[in-house]
């Protein structure tokens, strides 16, 4: 890299990352629990995606029932730490709360919601649920993200023998490689594998499905599969210059922020982010908070088609973030280390039959933005040929694996899939939803059978 | 696992949390509901005489902005014709063999029509009576409710009527508008009631609407008393509750009522005597669903308490209750803030200073006031730590190291063996002698 940012005091990498959210103290939460109105078949819990039961477990704040209020969170959820952190909950719960429609502050769920999974983790884990007895059967689940942790809790209880397969040496797919710092640490990540784990879920960590085991091997070994497999890396930009030092995919960047070792990463003064959805914004306001000088978004299209979540783009403009809407990116330039892009202002053009309005450049407006760096975070790419291998799948013009709506299963009826792999990347919430909705698509299966 | 299960007068449930003589148990539609959320017992909507209500019925005490702090009702008894509901009692009582179904009965003063109505009754199946002499409003000016539960003698004679005929056990619910509960606690006793539930509603008037000048629940222009209850009403209940728990002359098993919202309510009226407990108003407000947390927070409680059964944990409390008499005058106990805690929002020093004894100092410091206690002044009576919006910022804590005691009724005594008079000079001889200056 050319002019790499430089290094921070140790307190202000701390300073920088620290938590967007800070967590209620008991006091608060009470007060904040008792404002809620206790609504019946609440809008709140029909808007989570996994459908927690919200009314109740706030109830149950108010009257200090702590880990029962715990237990009605984890009967729908197995990952309900890092959702109350990561959720979108303005689009999801907390948008649907009652208090919007009166015009008053919604109920605070996700941070509620956490208050009561910091106290159980805090308390050691106490148990709360019992295990069926164990059925003989087993099954493997290839990927340890939250759908693959949600499916596999379930399964333990409901008396299955569960092993879970995982590339990477640190378990909790996105949820531990993934999400913003400032929104949740690695440590939460991995309590909520350590309570997976407690149910009797082995993980075996370091071990690639397709290199060092086969599927086929799976396939005998168990008695069905699931795969939570998520996404992979950013895709290529396929632009001149993409070779250079100092070009680097979003997913790859942050995943070293991600191992919390700060001054290791190294930062261009100048960043140029491509692509403005969820992920763009978390590379772009990262490498602001690794110390980056200047940050700038180059996106095709207009603020109104971008894909990042309103309070996402509020953030990242409260961070200091520029942004380059209707600019389209041609080719990135310099020797051997990145010196700039070279982008040309674009114009919407008349809506298609879709009634999306095409981006079509201006002619001459080409201009050159110098930078140091380029993040490239047009999205993730599936694990294609990983899916296409295994036999008897349908993978979908998206690349993906197509599924029953109700039991996750997919054309091989011995394997079923949730999470990214399915949706195309949504959110930690539904992929523990998946997980979770299958894990009874397995039982059914296996009871069948 | 733990045991929920309770004996209350012979009348045994799977938990203790009934629903209370109310609308929500007013039919079997509604009680099935409440056994299959997990309610352990009901006391059915009080039956008898033919009754009509009014439309607008129910007033509700808003504090703070939290809805329902305090009900107030002039309803009366179940306006079902008597024949639906004992048909319906008999049904749930089939379909729900293991919960405890309770029938309150309400009928004139005559001994043929109660004993009529307590045959009718047992036929149902059920699995005891409760005797409604609480009904504040309606019913009262009938001759039936609270005007029996206020005397005594008719307290004891109409119980006699019931009990020298009834196979089941008799509960008699009492109303709390009298001066003294026990009382009509022992006529029941004395006329072979089997247990008392307590309290039914308070004499009450809700509020006055100031535009109009109506009373709340407003009914064509009129309104009247009713009857309160709701978690405004609890520090009431408890209080009737110890009152007749603490009674030798009653000594019979009580079902508590009165404000009871969640397992925390509930183990306060089980600390203080309760069996079973009873609940109205809560239900009213949210539903049935209520009791999953009640349970589920009582097991949860005894568990992290090392307790198996409500036995062990019933009438805990009552020992500790006593007269002023013996309390220790040199217990001392002064204010202390945490100033790390504190946010200095000043309230304790206004409350000491205006309302108290004038033993908060506040100090400028760095923009704020610092507020101090001056602990040689202060006298413990800690006001300040219940205005402190701050948990555990203002802490009461003991000074003296308990060698040194004294009660009032000791005091007395001593002053009165050494033929002292109970003067103002005598008594602050005793104070000073033990560091304690009132100015
Ligand atoms: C940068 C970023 C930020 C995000 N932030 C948020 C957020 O704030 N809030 C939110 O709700 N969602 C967020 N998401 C989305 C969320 O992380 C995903 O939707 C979710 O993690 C998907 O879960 P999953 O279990 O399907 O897959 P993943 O979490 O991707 O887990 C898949 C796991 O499978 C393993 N694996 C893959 N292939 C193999 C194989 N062949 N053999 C063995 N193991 C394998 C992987 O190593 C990985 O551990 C974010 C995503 C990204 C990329
Ligand atoms: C609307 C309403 C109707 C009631 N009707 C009866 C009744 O028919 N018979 C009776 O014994 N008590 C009746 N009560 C009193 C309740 O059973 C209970 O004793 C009282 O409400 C206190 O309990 P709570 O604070 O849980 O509401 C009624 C109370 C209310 C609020
Ligand atoms: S919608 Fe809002 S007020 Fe209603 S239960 Fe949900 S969080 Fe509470
Ligand atoms: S609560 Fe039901 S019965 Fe009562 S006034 Fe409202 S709608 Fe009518
Ligand atoms: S009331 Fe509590 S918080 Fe307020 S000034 Fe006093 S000690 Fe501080």
């Amino acid at each position: 890299m050319k002019n790499i940012a430089p290094k921070l005091p140790v307190e202000q990498y701390e300073k920088n990352f620290a938590e967007l959210h800070p967590p209620f103290t008991r006091n608060s939460a009470v007060i904040e629990a008792n404002r809620c109105l206790y609504c019946y078949d609440s809008p709140c819990m029909k808007a989570c995606p996994t459908h927690i039961d919200i009314s109740t477990f706030i109830k149950k704040i108010s009257t200090g029932n702590l880990l029962g209020s715990a237990k009605t969170i984890f009967q729908s959820n197995w990952v309900a730490l890092t959702c109350a952190k990561a959720c979108p909950v303005k689009v999801l719960c907390e948008g649907a709360c009652v208090y919007n429609a009166k015009d008053e502050k919604p109920i605070e769920i996700g941070r509620l919601q956490r208050f009561v999974i910091d106290n159980y983790f805090a308390k050691g884990m106490p148990t709360l649920f019992q295990k069926a007895e164990k059925n003989g059967k087993t099954i493997g689940i290839v990927g340890s993200g939250p759908a693959g942790l949600a499916c596999g809790a379930e399964l333990a209880l409901l008396g299955y023998d569960v092993t879970i397969y995982e590339s990477s040496d640190i378990p909790g797919g996105l949820n531990t490689w993934g999400i913003a710092p400032y929104k949740m640490r690695r440590e939460d990540s991995l309590k909520e594998v350590e309570l997976v784990k407690s149910f009797g879920v082995e993980i075996k960590t370091g071990i690639m499905i397709g290199k060092t085991i086969q599927v086929d091997e799976l396939l005998k070994k168990h008695d069905a599969l699931f795969l939570g497999v998520g996404l992979g890396e950013s895709p290529q930009l396929s632009l001149p210059g993409e070779e250079l030092s100092g070009v680097i995919g979003a997913l790859e960047f942050i995943e070293k922020v991600k191992t919390e070792n700060w001054k290791n990463v190294q930062v261009g003064k100048k960043v140029a982010v491509i692509g403005a959805g969820n992920t763009s914004i978390d590379a772009a306001t990262e490498s602001k908070r690794l110390g980056a000088e200047q940050v700038f978004i180059v996106y095709r299209r207009s603020n109104v088609e971008m894909s990042a979540y309103d309070f996402e783009y509020d953030l990242a403009k409260k961070d200091g973030i520029v942004f380059h809407f209707l600019t389209s990116p041609k080719k990135i330039i310099g020797d051997s280390f990145v010196e700039g892009v070279e982008c040309l202002k674009m114009k919407l053009g008349e809506p298609d039959i879709k009634g999306k309005r095409k981006p079509v450049p201006i002619a001459g407006s080409e201009f050159i933005l110098p930078v140091d760096m380029v993040i490239k975070a047009i999205g993730q790419e599936t694990k294609s040929s990983f899916l296409n291998s295994i036999s008897g799948l349908t993978i979908d013009d998206e690349g993906c694996v197509v599924v029953d709506q109700v039991s996750y299963q997919t054309t091989n009826p011995k394997i079923f899939a949730g999470g990214d792999c399915i949706n195309g990347g949504k959110e930690v919430v539904n992929a523990a939803y998946d997980g979770k909705r299958a894990a009874h698509g397995i039982d059914a299966y296996i009871m069948k059978k | 696992m733990i045991d929920l299960s309770i004996n209350c007068a012979g009348i045994k449930s799977p938990n203790p949390f009934w629903l209370a003589s109310a609308p929500p148990s007013n039919s079997a539609y509604q009680n099935c509901k409440a056994f299959e959320q997990g309610w352990g017992g009901t006391v059915w909507k009080t039956i008898g005489e033919p009754v009509m209500n009014v439309f607008n019925r129910y007033g509700g005490l808003d504090y703070n902005g939290q809805k329902i702090f305090g009900l107030n009702n002039i309803e009366l008894i179940s306006d079902r014709p008597i024949e639906i509901n004992l048909k319906e009692i008999a049904e749930t009582k089939k379909l729900w063999s293991d919960r405890a179904v309770i029938v309150s009965l309400m009928v004139e003063s005559k001994r043929e029509t109660w004993h009529e109505i307590v045959k009718r009754t047992i036929d149902t199946g059920c699995d005891g009576i409760e005797l409604n002499y609480g009904c504040p409003h309606g019913m009262s000016e009938r001759g039936m409710g609270a005007v029996v539960g206020q005397v005594p003698e008719y307290c004891q004679m109409i119980t006699e009527w019931v009990t020298e005929i009834s196979t089941i056990p008799v509960l008699v619910k009492l109303t709390p508008n009298v001066s003294n509960i026990q009382l009509p606690a022992r006529a029941a006793k004395s006329a072979g009631a089997h247990g008392i539930s307590l309290i039914n509603t308070i004499n009450s008037i809700i509020g006055i609407n100031l535009d109009t000048f109506e009373l709340k629940p407003n009914v064509g222009g009129l309104g009247g008393h009713g009857g309160y209850a709701g978690p405004a009403v609890k520090p009431i209940a408890l209080h009737l509750l110890s009152q007749v728990a603490i009674d030798p002359e009653v000594n019979l098993p009580i079902s508590g009522i009165g404000g009871i919202s969640n397992w925390r309510d509930a183990l306060e009226f089980i600390l203080l005597g309760a069996s079973s407990v009873q609940v109205c108003t809560a239900v009213m407000h949210h539903g049935f669903r209520i009791v999953e947390d009640m349970i589920e927070g009582m097991s949860n409680w005894m568990e992290s308490k090392g307790f198996s059964s409500l036995d062990q944990v019933r009438g805990k409390s009552l020992s500790r209750i006593n007269d002023f008499g013996n309390f220790d005058l040199l217990n001392k106990t002064i204010a202390r803030i945490d100033q790390s805690k504190c946010i200095h929002c000043n309230l304790c020093y206004i409350a000491c200073e205006d309302a108290a004894h004038q033993c908060i100092d506040l100090t400028p410091v760095n923009g704020h006031n610092k507020t101090e206690v001056r602990e040689k002044d202060c006298v413990g009576c800690a006001l300040c730590s219940l205005v402190c919006p701050v948990d555990n910022c203002i802490s009461m804590v003991r000074i003296d190291d308990g060698s040194a005691s004294k009660t009032w009724n000791q005091l007395t005594e001593e002053f009165r063996k050494s033929g002292k008079p109970m003067t103002w000079e005598n008594l602050a001889e005793f104070q000073h002698k033990h560091g304690i200056e009132i100015h």
